[in-house]
């Protein structure tokens, strides 16, 4: 093997255990699985890989999501008018558009069916019972992102779902009329309560959830994978 | 009588050592640095200049609206309703979660089309959920002219009587 190959891969070829090893934690990409994964682990119907599908989703909804960036302004003026533009005018625009806005659905669908998955099989148990609260934050921010993702295209179904999500934080006791005006940056759902919902749904949501996701696989990983009835016992 | 071995007992820890009263002193810096930074955070987000309409609106002179008349203002989201009283600025906001109501003329009603709230004219709830009757604005006589302000709520049964 040549030295630029062997400076990138440092291990010999995954034909031993040792280097089948190796290959998995020597690697970036790999490393948030276990070193070694029993086979009921992986089998489909031990987690149906709905926490994995639920990543690959929040993947698909970055890279489409950072594609729709690229002709959108988050403007009074030209929101509503680029969302047009992306379905009727840029190629493929109309694709990325609803490939993002179905892998949303799905990514809250998914999420949920996770929660669902995991409660079943009694994995919130100790010692996860943390990466469960981690797993309701995770879930608290796929449900925030659909929500402020819901206010960008600037039509009529926007603008009042928004006028009336932010009317429930109104309802709030005592801080609720503040809490509402921090939202929307102002007293009605406007150009600042548009920009705001931006900010938030492509930079600061996405970046929090992120983290999230890397501390909730993190811990599953130092807990030895994902969790496993003991094959004798009758739970 | 038993001698109390004063050695062999551990001497209470009154004191902070130097340890324990720096640790003290940084973590109440940092929980004192956090605190400002988070009422500065919130200063930042909250906007001191609003680029927001002006919330007074001329709508016409008041011999020229009948009683029982219904003055629809979309833009302004109000409905100026002649009763038997006087003049009402009602909102056009519903009360239950601050959609759009609309007037329905053959009804003599408001309806709200979210959630299917329903008021009479003098914006008393006859049906929905709307927890409570649509709020009143300030409406004054301005040399002639009815003029609305709908920055000032007024008590729920203020009318303008002209």
């Amino acid at each position: 093997m040549n030295r630029v190959f062997r400076s990138i891969v440092r291990h010999g070829f995954p034909d031993t255990n040792r280097n089948r090893s190796l290959a998995v934690f020597t690697n970036f990409f790999l490393h948030i699985h276990p070193v070694k994964a029993r086979l009921r682990a992986i089998r489909l119907t031990q987690t149906w890989y709905l926490g994995g599908l639920s990543a690959a989703t929040f993947f698909i909804l970055t890279v489409t999501g950072i594609l729709l960036m690229f002709y959108y302004h988050p403007s009074v003026p030209r929101a509503y008018e680029d969302m047009k533009d992306l379905e009727f005018v840029v190629s493929a625009g109309v694709f990325l558009r609803n490939l993002h806005r179905w892998s949303a659905h799905m990514m809250v669908a998914l999420v949920l069916l996770h929660m669902i998955r995991v409660f079943f099989a009694g994995a919130y148990r100790p010692p996860r019972e943390f990466n469960w609260v981690i797993g309701v934050m995770l879930l608290l921010g796929t449900v925030l992102l659909s929500y402020t993702g819901y206010l960008l295209p600037w039509d009529q179904l926007a603008f009042w779902a928004v006028t009336v999500g932010t009317n429930m934080a109104d309802a709030v006791p005592v801080i609720g009329g503040d809490i509402k005006f921090l939202m929307l940056g102002g007293n009605g759902v406007n150009e600042n309560a548009l920009l705001r919902f931006y900010v938030l749904h492509c930079v600061v949501l996405p970046a929090a959830l992120l983290v999230g996701i890397a501390v909730h696989v993190w811990r599953v990983r130092k807990d030895g994978g994902i969790y496993l009835k003991k094959p004798e016992s009758n739970e | 009588m038993a001698l109390i071995d004063d050695l062999a007992e551990a001497t209470p820890q009154l004191e902070l050592d130097r340890r324990k009263a720096l640790g003290l002193l940084g973590s109440g810096a940092l929980a004192l640095a956090g605190l400002g930074t988070s009422i500065v955070g919130v200063q930042y987000l909250w906007p001191n200049v609003l680029f927001e309409e002006d919330k007074r609106y001329k709508i016409g002179r008041p011999e020229d609206i009948p009683v029982g008349q219904v003055v629809v203002l979309p833009r302004e989201k109000i409905y100026l309703v002649h009763l038997n009283e006087g003049f009402a600025a009602i909102t056009a906001v519903c009360t239950h979660l601050g959609c759009m109501t609309r007037y329905e003329s053959e009804e003599r009603r408001f309806f709200c089309p979210c959630h299917g709230s329903v008021y009479d004219l003098e914006g008393n709830v006859t049906g929905g959920p709307a927890p409570k009757k649509l709020p009143r604005f300030q409406v004054v006589v301005d040399k002639g002219v009815l003029m609305i302000d709908a920055s000032k709520v007024m008590d729920p049964d203020f009318v303008l009587k002209v």
